[in-house]
């Protein structure tokens, strides 16, 4: 709360440091803002920077940190009563104090005697440091704010080069934000690799990448954990590589073919609906194609070779017959399909810009030398634009890999080494899934091993959307 | 065959004329030439928006003909008609006769994919195919089925290189990508590209403007050259281009022709005041 006020004195203070700067330039200048060297806003502006930006990172840098210089200091001088509890104990003591000084999640220990007098006196001392800190820091970023104004006021003149110090300050807030995305990407990826690391010190990294079997555990009690499971991931990225090759085996065509429609037949009036449906159908949820693959496709599919095999059954394919007789609702084939549904406005659209970015004097040559439009396609235009499509078209392998909704509602979850695409099979990032999700202890090699799927998932998209970029590129370059 | 009805493209004789002598026709008199191409009240919409009005020109065989006149006159407009290259403009409507050998080529029997390895044409942009210098000359006769073998098509490839005057430079390197030639190389690469489906006529739209004045010298030359055998129609920008390579000009004027006739007619002795200006420069 009192934060809060303090930000708003602080934009207030700032916006008078902006209007009072302009004012004295301007007066300086004898109201003629020719004189100046930069513009009366630019002083304004300037005066605003060197109010609140030095106060505004203080608050930020408390707002990061202040909790744990709290807990620092709590911890300053132990009673006897906590010294004496093991470290684990202690941890729990002083986060029930924590809580109940700001109101969080307090464990069910009850303290009494020596340790609930402890816990009230530190209580009390939570609460005094709590309220120490905020005052001193307000304290501070008022100063901070009247030192910024002292020191940027006295620069401020006709000839003081304001324009350049704040496209300086204004690069500067650019470079923090996209330290701050880079810092971000950079934490998720090192955390990846951190319980991977843990998992693989449960269970040997070979073991992982070539084993055949994959079959965690369940943990019924924590002590029970991982002693046999199986921990061979190769049926997972079998059941990924399947799944993705039906679905781009459908994709690929149907979008490709669409989007060579779009750009080289279509009419603009067509043009205007289509495209703008495509991207709409980009749009829907994977969730929707999940089950729309689950309860219409599934169904269908598996009526389609339940009949089949009946007529096969007594006849030369009799155990063909059998087998087709018993498929399932889920199948590799129908959450391929499905997905290869999900990925035609991708590919399309996609597909659609690059071959926009075709030079129209290549068509206009073509056709002049009495080439039909689809000569000119194939001969000409296909060629031009073939680096770009593979790049849309791993841009899309890379979402088939990493797509989870479909496969976790129509493909099973049965892990299997097959490349039968009527059998059920799942994927890595259904494994992910159904190993994350419920209770679960966080530190069993069972759970653990989701990140290592996780950092293995990781670094095959990354590869694929590397070479896609690069293929995209080149092929820039080739008309720039 | 359809004379022009164009009034100034009248029966007109100068005595400093070579224009006649190139045509064939004895110097006593000198009619308006039988045109290879010829246009007769060709009008051209672009959706509701008319580019050209009632144009009437008459091209002959063996002979330069030049259209010039300010920008967006129609001339590369009345180019496209030619070829029926409007056809593949979205909302361009084309109407008017345009004989060809006396056939209407706007008939709707006649298939512009046909036509078009009749009438080839330059650009004003050198738009080589992202292919060899080999497969860009060799793309016509593939896809027309001139060539039965691949020593057929690799003489054809050979002579119309040699035709563009391009051969010496690229002999040793055929399977170069064509977009590694200079912007000179280019415009004659795809000129060759043109006359290697041996076309009637050759239609180019300000074939030179990109390129530096060495290289338009030899595009000129080029032309110069290729007049013994095409009928060639030329849009140019420039003057004294128009008067070196041309034996007819037509002088373009907001979609409409104000004048044509022999090329040192026209800059010796323009009857319309416009014409008048725009070769001096007074405007456009
Ligand atoms: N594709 C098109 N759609 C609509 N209008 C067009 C199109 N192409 C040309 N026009 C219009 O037709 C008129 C004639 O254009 P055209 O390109 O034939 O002129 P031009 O004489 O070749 O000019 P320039 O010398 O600048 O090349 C112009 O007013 C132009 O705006
Ligand atoms: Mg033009």
């Amino acid at each position: 709360m009192l934060i809060w006020i303090a930000l708003l004195g602080l934009i207030l203070f700032s916006v008078t440091a902006y209007t009072a700067g302009r004012r004295k330039v301007l007066s300086a200048a004898g109201g003629r803002s020719r004189l100046l060297h930069s513009l009366p806003g630019y002083h304004g502006a300037y005066l605003a920077l060197w109010t609140a930006a030095p106060a505004i990172i203080l608050l930020l840098l408390v707002g990061m940190l202040g909790a744990q210089v709290e807990e620092l200091i709590l911890r300053g001088e132990p009673p006897a009563a906590v010294s004496a509890l093991p470290a684990s104990t202690q941890d729990v003591f002083y986060n029930d104090v924590v809580a109940t000084a700001t109101g969080g999640q307090v464990s069910q220990t009850v303290y009494d005697g020596a340790l609930g007098d402890a816990f009230a006196a530190k209580l009390a001392q939570a609460h005094e440091i709590h309220r120490n800190l905020i005052t001193g820091v307000l304290a501070a970023a008022l100063l901070m704010a009247l030192a910024g104004a002292a020191i940027a006021w006295p620069r401020l003149s006709a000839d003081f080069a304001a324009r350049p110090r704040v496209e300086r300050w204004v690069a500067a807030l650019f470079l923090a934000c996209s330290v701050v995305a880079v810092l971000t990407t950079l934490g998720i990826v090192a955390s990846l690799v951190w319980e991977s690391w843990r998992f693989f010190q449960a269970v040997p990294i070979f073991d992982f990448l070539f084993g055949l079997t994959w079959d965690p555990q369940i943990a019924i009690r924590a002590d029970q954990v991982a002693s046999s499971g199986a921990f061979g991931a190769v049926p997972l990225f079998m059941g990924t590589f399947l799944i993705m090759m039906i679905a781009m085996t459908v994709a690929a065509p149907v979008g490709l073919f669409a989007a060579i429609y779009l750009s080289e037949y279509a009419g603009p009036s067509v043009r205007a609906v289509v495209k703008p449906l495509l991207e709409i159908l980009a749009g829907i949820p994977t969730v929707v194609y999940g089950f729309f693959a689950a309860l219409t496709v599934g169904p269908l599919f598996r009526g389609f070779f339940n009949d089949i095999g009946a007529q096969l059954i007594g006849g030369p394919f009799d155990s063909l017959g059998l087998y087709l007789m018993q498929v399932q609702n889920q199948m590799a084939l129908v959450a391929g399909a499905v997905m290869g549904i999900m990925l035609i406005p991708f590919v399309s659209s996609l597909s659609d810009d690059i071959l926009n970015a075709v030079p129209q004097s290549l068509r206009d040559g073509s056709l002049a030398m009495g080439a039909t439009r689809s000569e000119t396609i194939t001969r000409v235009i296909m060629p031009a634009a073939l680096p770009g499509v593979m790049g849309a078209l791993m841009l899309a392998v890379s979402r088939a890999v990493g797509e989870t909704m479909i496969v976790t509602m129509a493909a099973g979850l049965q892990a299997r080494a097959t490349i039968n695409p009527l059998d059920t099979v799942t994927t890595v990032t259904v494994q992910i899934v159904t190993l994350l999700t419920g209770d679960q202890e966080f530190d069993s090699p069972k759970t653990l091993s989701a990140f290592g799927l996780g950092l293995t998932l990781f670094l095959i998209t990354l590869m694929l959307n590397i070479i896609a970029l690069r293929i995209v590129q080149r092929y820039r370059e080739q008309y720039d | 065959m359809t004379l022009s009805t164009n009034p100034s493209s009248s029966l007109k004789m100068t005595a400093q004329s070579d224009d006649a002598l190139a045509a064939g026709l004895s110097a006593a008199a000198r009619p308006v030439p039988v045109g290879k191409v010829s246009a007769s009240d060709v009008s051209v919409f672009y959706g509701d928006k008319q580019a050209l009005f009632d144009v009437s020109l008459e091209m002959p065989d063996r002979m330069v003909t030049a259209l010039i006149g300010p920008s967006g006159c129609g001339k590369s407009t009345f180019l496209r008609c030619i070829n029926r290259m409007n056809d593949t403009i979205p909302g361009a409507r084309v109407e008017g006769r345009i004989m060809l050998e006396g056939e209407n080529i706007n008939d709707r029997g006649v298939d512009p994919v046909l036509l078009r390895a009749r009438v080839g044409m330059v650009f004003q942009k050198p738009n080589p195919f992202p292919k060899s210098i080999f497969e860009n000359v060799a793309y016509g006769p593939r896809i027309h089925g001139f060539a039965d073998n691949k020593a057929e098509l690799a003489d054809i490839v050979e002579s119309s290189l040699k035709r563009a005057g391009l051969w010496k430079e690229v002999a040793d390197r055929l399977q170069a990508p064509g977009t590694s030639l200079s912007g000179g190389q280019q415009q004659r690469l795809v000129i060759a590209r043109a006359i290697a489906v041996s076309p009637e006529v050759i239609l180019m739209d300000e074939p030179c403007s990109a390129l530096d004045p060495i290289a338009t010298a030899k595009i000129e030359e080029l032309i110069d050259d290729l007049r013994s055998q095409y009928c060639i129609i030329m849009v140019t920008h420039s003057m004294a281009q128009a008067a070196r390579v041309s034996q007819r000009t037509a002088f373009f004027h907001m979609g409409a022709v104000i004048e044509a006739g022999a090329t040192d007619e026209i800059f010796t002795n323009p009857r319309d005041s416009r014409t008048q200006d725009y070769i001096t420069g007074r405007f456009g």
